[in-house]
């Protein structure tokens, strides 16, 4: 009988090792001083920036990599000057742009526009957001100008995603957009 | 308990005598078991009956015809802007017709103007017009010019008459006892099948004492004697055991044996952080934007298209829709509160409080704070990683290094992130040759050399270590 006790203490406390150990903060480490990174990572906190916050937006009146400037501005008269804007890509290629833009689409836009740029993506369809137009919205007209400025900028209650994109990135997306929009026309 | 298990095999020794002792217990067990069969059932039609009276509050807000066509007008065209009863881009619109009316005499002619043509109706000069858009900070409404009258009457008619909020407010109420009730009726169900189990078990414990009692007086009665009490006195067993020399060497090779197992299991462990599940500032959970809302990874985690770090996206991403979404849907916080005991629309004034977003006057006050996530997948800083190796270039998915993510309400850690682990990948994972340019040539020379048909990482050289320590 005594051993018996012996046992299920001896039980009890490994229990308590294991279910106790906690999982909201880290393991131990042997040599944390071989761990831990000496320079500054990604997304970190340094002392000496603004808030703390290493991501910071780029400095005024410098050009990230991959980025070209934007002539318009964010105004309905800008949106209305880069109505006529044209592509700068390359139309050669316009079969592999077209397939990237197609897959940073499906990133990127499809969960309100639809694959098909019906207005019909998930969010729409489980009542999330709403007021997702169609791209072939006659009122609308948009071009492959208006497009590029819209993910440039953004418009009302739908954001900018200039963060998440570059330059020709963005126009891909705004290629296929229109061959999106031909084909809800035809 | 443990006392009660002994007593257990103690009755079970002594049962021989009298057998069917126990049928009392089985009786009462099993009218239990009805009782609880039928507890279930009853709460279960109360379901059915809230379900039914909800769904049918609901229909009886969709007769009317026009406003349920507004609605859909409405939702497709002019809701990116304008809420019933919330400033948006654009002012509230509920009974704005009536509004309008009063406050500045404005009749259903002016509305269609301005519905049709607005940016024409301020460039006429009109006051009204021109005092609405300044005051809105000059944000053009898009002209309808496509709209006819009757479709701008089925608008204001929603705007009037709102069949889901006039159904809401009724329903809404409804809806609302119906669900709580419903849950209720839920939550007691369950609490009354607990309580019948535990007094179930007492009753057992309780009988089962009972037995063994009446069972020994029977015993002492009928002249049996009781081994225990009966057994003589023999040499303790551990005194036996220290006796035998062989017995003990054998034991000590076990217990140091067993000990070193689990001592080398517990220090491989130091330093692996799998499962691990911080408590993050905002209590964000991917079940519900990946999985339910089916939200891609790469939307906001973008930069594992393209670089190292996957990175966690910046409160820009999160407000491309939570501009939109200021609140989650009644179900959604329902199901919050019941199963994580979370209040899902304190958590996104969180996001608001840390963007500096003012949801009163729609646009961002400038101050923000930094929401400090916690990180999880973190390795040392030995070795390196790289996403978009795997995620663009061999088009691994993320679920196969990260786990069920799309059904984790919190975050943790799934894979243990050992060298182990990515050696094991490495020399089992076939690369991704077609379409890649850069594998042509060098593809074929490999597998020349290994002479196969398919190349692992491995064999590309995703074993040597200068590739992850630099
Ligand atoms: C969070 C949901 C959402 C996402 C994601 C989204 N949009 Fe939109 N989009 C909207 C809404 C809402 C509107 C209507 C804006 C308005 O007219 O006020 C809109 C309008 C548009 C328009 C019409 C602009 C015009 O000139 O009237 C275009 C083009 C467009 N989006 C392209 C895109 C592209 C390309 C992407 C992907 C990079 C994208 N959208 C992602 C919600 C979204
Ligand atoms: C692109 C965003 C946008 C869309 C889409 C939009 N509106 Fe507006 N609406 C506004 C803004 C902004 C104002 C405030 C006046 C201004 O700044 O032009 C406004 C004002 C109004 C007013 C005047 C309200 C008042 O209290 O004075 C009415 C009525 C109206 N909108 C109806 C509609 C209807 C109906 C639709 C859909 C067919 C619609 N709007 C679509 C942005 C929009
Ligand atoms: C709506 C934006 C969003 C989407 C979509 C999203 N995530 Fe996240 N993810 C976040 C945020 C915010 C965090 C930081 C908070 C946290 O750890 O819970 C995060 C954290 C993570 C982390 C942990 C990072 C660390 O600290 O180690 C992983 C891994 C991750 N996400 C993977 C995924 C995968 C896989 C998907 C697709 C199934 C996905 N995410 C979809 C926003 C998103
Ligand atoms: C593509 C659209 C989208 C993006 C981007 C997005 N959300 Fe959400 N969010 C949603 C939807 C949809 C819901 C659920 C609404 C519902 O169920 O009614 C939601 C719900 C929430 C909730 C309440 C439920 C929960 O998860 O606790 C929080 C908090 C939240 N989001 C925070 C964030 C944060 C932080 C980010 C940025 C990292 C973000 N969201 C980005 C669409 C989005
Ligand atoms: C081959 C395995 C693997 C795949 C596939 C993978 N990850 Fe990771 N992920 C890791 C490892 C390992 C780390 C830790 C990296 C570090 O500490 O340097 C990590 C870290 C992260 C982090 C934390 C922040 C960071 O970048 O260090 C996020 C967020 C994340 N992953 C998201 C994703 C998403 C989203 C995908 C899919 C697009 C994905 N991961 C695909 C292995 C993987
Ligand atoms: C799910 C399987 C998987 C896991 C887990 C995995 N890898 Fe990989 N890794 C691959 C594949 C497949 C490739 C080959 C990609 C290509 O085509 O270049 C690769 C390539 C690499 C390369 C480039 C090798 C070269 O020859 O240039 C490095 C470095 C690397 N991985 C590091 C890691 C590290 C570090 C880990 C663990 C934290 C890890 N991987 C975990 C599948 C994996
Ligand atoms: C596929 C990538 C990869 C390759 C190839 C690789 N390693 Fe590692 N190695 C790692 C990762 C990731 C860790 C960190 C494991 C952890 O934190 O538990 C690690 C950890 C180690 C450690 C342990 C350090 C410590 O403090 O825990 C040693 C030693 C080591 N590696 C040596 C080597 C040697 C020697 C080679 C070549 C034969 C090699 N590695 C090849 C990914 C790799």
């Amino acid at each position: 009988m005594n051993s018996f006790s012996k046992i299920g203490i001896v039980f009890g406390l490994l229990l308590c090792v294991t279910a106790c150990a906690d999982k909201n903060s880290p393991n131990y480490q042997y040599m944390p001083n071989m761990y831990e990174p000496v320079g500054y990572e990604a997304y970190g906190e340094v002392d000496f920036l603004p808030n703390r916050q290493e991501a910071m937006a780029p400095p005024a009146n410098t050009i990230s990599r991959g980025w070209i400037p934007y002539g318009y501005e964010n105004t309905p008269e800008g949106k209305e000057l880069a109505r006529i804007q044209k592509s700068p890509l390359d139309s050669l290629s316009m079969e592999e742009d077209l397939a990237v833009g197609g897959q940073l689409y499906t990133i990127y836009c499809a969960i309100c526009h639809g694959d098909k740029g019906d207005g019909q993506g998930t969010l729409v369809k489980r009542e999330k957001i709403l007021g997702v137009p169609k791209y072939s919205d006659p009122a609308r007209n948009i071009t492959i100008g208006t497009t590029y400025h819209t993910i440039h900028y953004g418009l009302n209650s739908m954001g900018s995603y200039a963060s998440q994109m570059n330059t020709k990135e963005m126009w891909q997306v705004s290629e296929y957009v229109m061959k999106l929009k031909q084909d809800l026309t035809k | 308990m443990k006392l009660s298990c002994q007593d257990v095999d103690r009755n079970k020794i002594h049962m021989k005598k009298v057998p069917y002792r126990h049928s009392i217990s089985k009786v009462l067990g099993v009218t239990l078991f009805v009782f609880l069969l039928f507890s279930v059932s009853i709460s279960a039609q109360e379901d059915g009956a809230a379900d039914e009276a909800a769904t049918e509050a609901a229909g009886a807000g969709d007769t009317a015809g026009d406003p349920a066509k507004g609605k859909a007008l409405f939702n497709q065209n002019c809701a990116a802007c304008h809420a019933l009863n919330r400033k948006m881009t654009g002012p509230a619109l509920a009974n704005v017709e009536t509004r309008l009316s009063e406050d500045e005499g404005l009749d259903r002619e002016w509305l269609y103007k301005w519905i049709k043509n607005s940016p024409g109706l301020i460039a006429s000069g009109d006051s009204y017009a021109k005092k609405v858009y300044a005051e809105y900070n000059q944000a053009a409404m898009t002209p309808f010019p496509t709209f006819s009258n009757e479709d701008i009457d089925n608008i204001l008619a929603y705007t009037a008459a709102p069949p889901k909020t006039a159904a809401p407010a009724a329903a809404g109420a409804d809806a609302a006892a119906g669900t709580s009730g419903a849950s209720a009726a839920g939550g007691i169900s369950n609490e009354i099948i607990l309580g019948a189990l535990a007094l179930v078990f007492a009753l057992l414990v309780g009988m089962l004492f009972l037995v063994n009692k009446t069972l020994r007086r029977i015993a002492e009665a009928n002249g049996v004697v009781l081994e225990d009490d009966a057994s003589p006195k023999r040499l303790p067993l551990w005194k036996a055991f220290a006796k035998n020399q062989f017995l003990v060497l054998v034991t000590v090779v076990f217990l140091l044996l067993g000990s070193a197992y689990f001592a080398y299991g517990w220090m491989m462990q130091v330093g692996v952080d799998q499962g691990y599940q911080p408590i993050q500032p905002i209590h964000y959970s991917h079940r519900i934007h990946a999985g339910d809302n089916k939200i891609e990874c790469k939307y906001c985690h973008s930069s594992a298209r393209v670089s190292k770090t996957s990175g966690i996206p910046a409160l820009n991403v999160c407000m491309n829709c939570h501009k939109s979404i200021y609140q989650v849907a009644d179900e959604t916080l329902e199901e919050g509160k019941r199963e994580y005991g979370v209040d899902y629309n304190k958590e996104i004034k969180k996001l608001y409080a840390a963007v500096g977003w003012d949801e009163e006057n729609q646009k961002y006050t400038g101050e923000s704070q930094p929401v400090e996530w916690v990180r999880i997948h973190n390795l040392p800083d030995f070795a390196y990683f790289n996403h978009s190796q795997h995620v663009s270039v061999a088009g691994i998915e993320c679920q196969q290094c990260h786990g069920p993510v799309e059904e984790m309400e919190i975050m943790y850690q799934f894979a243990p992130l050992t060298m182990g682990w990515c050696i094991n990948c490495h020399r089992e994972t076939e690369i991704k040759v077609e379409g890649n340019a850069y594998y042509d040539k060098i593809h074929t020379e490999l597998s020349k050399k290994y002479g196969v048909e398919k190349l692992t990482a491995a064999q590309m050289g995703g074993l040597e270590c200068g590739k992850c320590h630099y």
